[in-house]
């Protein structure tokens, strides 16, 4: 318990440092965990050169599923298009540094499906782009 | 002046707790080493006791056959022990007969059923039909998949602040002329009970018939389908310590028997050529196909085991605990409680904790062996119309105790202390 609930995960739940939208964007995607209620949205702002210049999340939803939009948000700046595309389930896991159950990994995992339907211009967020 | 003493109101015998619990294996074992199970879940899945396992164990030790047509001595007794559940449901219902007692596979599939085999064969474009805004999902979806199939219009009795039903605006739906009115006995998110008879009465004095959903109230309290005058009543085994996979579907005969069948298949037939059939009676004519007999053995124990415990007993044991639970939850800082006073509900209570999503809550009490559902409990509109993305439901069962309460109480100052609150 003390592992899931680390600090990290609850200072970036009560104190997120890249919670809001971007207005312009080039990029937004939400989606909801509907088993949950969770709801995640990712706005990314993409230079000519496809390198993510700026990136927020809003929502509601657990700590967990906070927590990993946050850090998630914070990991891609910087990063090219391709490399998005390229960040994997264990990626996030990570950057979360615990281990989940198959019930909290769906919490875990909304932010990246939500990033990589949106990168990859999807109409909707399915499993098959976190596994 | 000599006053007659009054005898004490009739509150039975009360339900020696440790005795009942010493009948269910699963609560004997720990959560995780060291740390003893506390179920709070009941209202999601009721566990069983001994008696019910055992009866199905025994059915497939000993009785197997397939039922109805074998004739040979096992397929007898199975036959016997299927329709002999039957008859010790129907009483536990007071149905007229066990005929209107129909085996389905669980509350949704009979509220499916009375939707497209009454719902299609009587209702037309225009048609209204009544339900509230407190249902589950399966006393929901049924009725938008029919109203779109056949241009139907959904109303809506409103839940007001205090979670009970708005019964004068439900007066004034019923100047639409419903056809159907079909509402939850017992809410699976507030816990409110609703005044079913009452709103039996309204509806068919306005010339509709009524259907119960009687998935939480059915397991918990004595319900008469006579004395509420129901014209359908869907329930589950398995939230009334049966088991998965079996349900019922209670009917009105004279309703049931115009009633075209629901699937297709063996057993609901009288006769069958290559282009055409003669369905079977009531209540064969909607079990098609094999059904589930063992389940059927265990749901008929079951119905025993409720009552020789007495369901006023378990009834004013839930409530004991219920009030007892509202009263200790109150005393613990950030939590908000959603649904009605102790006096108006069963034995659920769901709640929020400020600043601390409901999953993360659950998490945290399952840490402790406490287990809570978190979630929206199959009734979205109903979280959405008081702004809730979801909330944390402790429920309780004749097998919960005052102890256990205080355990869950314990958890959430340990959700305080980890959300350093």
């Amino acid at each position: 318990m003390d592992d899931l609930y680390r600090e990290l995960i609850i200072e970036r739940y009560k104190n997120p440092l890249y919670r809001g939208e971007l207005d312009p964007h080039d990029i937004s995607f939400e989606d909801d965990n509907p088993l949950c209620g969770d709801h995640i949205r990712i706005d990314l702002r993409v230079d000519q050169d496809d390198i993510v210049r700026d990136a927020r999340f809003a929502g509601h939803g657990c700590a967990i599923s906070q927590a990993s939009a946050d850090l998630l948000v914070e990991a891609v700046i910087g990063q090219s298009l391709e490399q998005v595309k390229g960040l994997t389930k264990e990626d996030l896991l990570d950057m979360l540094g615990i281990e989940l159950g198959p019930v909290r990994l769906k919490c875990a995992l909304l932010s990246l499906k939500v990033l990589k339907a949106g990168v990859y211009g999807l109409g909707e967020a399915n499993d098959d782009l976190v596994e | 002046m000599i006053q007659s003493i009054k005898p004490a109101p009739s509150i039975g015998k009360a339900l020696d707790v440790e005795r009942v619990r010493a009948d269910f294996p699963i609560l004997q074992r720990q959560a995780r080493p060291g740390t003893p199970l506390v179920y709070l879940d009941s209202t999601a899945t009721s566990q069983k006791p001994l008696q019910v396992i055992q009866a199905m164990d025994e059915y497939y030790r000993a009785n197997n056959a397939n039922i109805h047509r074998g004739i040979h001595t096992l397929a007898e007794e199975a036959t016997a022990a299927y329709e002999g559940a039957r008859e010790r449901i129907a009483r536990f219902i007071q149905a007229p007969s066990p005929r209107q007692v129909i085996f389905t596979r669980n509350t949704t599939e009979s509220i499916n059923l009375v939707a497209f085999s009454w719902g299609r064969a009587n209702l037309n474009s225009g048609d209204v039909i009544v339900l509230t805004e407190m249902e589950h999902h399966s006393n929901l979806v049924p009725w938008q998949m029919l109203a779109a199939e056949k241009d139907l219009r959904l109303e809506f009795i409103p839940v007001t602040p205090q979670g009970l039903l708005d019964l004068d605006a439900y007066r004034g739906l019923l100047e639409l002329e419903p056809k159907l009115v079909s509402f939850t006995h017992m809410s699976n998110v507030l816990g409110t009970i609703n005044p079913a008879k009452e709103i039996i009465q309204l509806a068919h004095a306005a010339g509709a018939i009524t259907l119960v959903d009687g998935a939480q109230s059915v397991p918990h309290f004595a319900v008469s389908v006579q004395d509420l005058d129901a014209d359908f009543l869907a329930f589950s085994a398995h939230k009334m310590l049966g088991p998965t996979g079996i349900g019922v579907l209670y009917g009105r005969k004279s309703i049931l028997e115009k009633m075209p069948p629901y699937m297709g298949g063996g057993d609901m037939i009288k006769r069958v050529s290559l282009r055409s059939f003669v369905p079977n009676s009531l209540p064969h004519k909607f079990e098609a196909g094999t059904p589930a007999i063992a389940e059927a053995v265990g749901l008929g124990a079951a119905v025993d085991y409720l009552s020789s415990t007495g369901m006023d007993e378990i009834a004013q044991h839930e409530h004991d605990l219920t009030a007892y639970a509202i009263e200790r939850l109150e005393e613990v800082p950030g939590v908000w409680i959603f649904g009605p006073p102790a006096q108006d509900k069963g034995g659920v209570v769901s709640f929020t904790f400020e600043g601390v999503h409901p999953h993360d809550v659950s998490q945290i009490l399952d840490s402790q062996g406490v287990a809570v559902r978190a979630g929206h409990h199959c009734a979205m509109p109903l979280h959405e119309k008081f702004n809730l993305p979801a909330t944390a439901r402790a429920s309780f069962y004749l097998y919960n105790t005052q102890a256990e309460v205080d355990r869950l109480v314990e958890g959430l100052y340990q959700v305080r202390a980890i959300f350093g609150q």
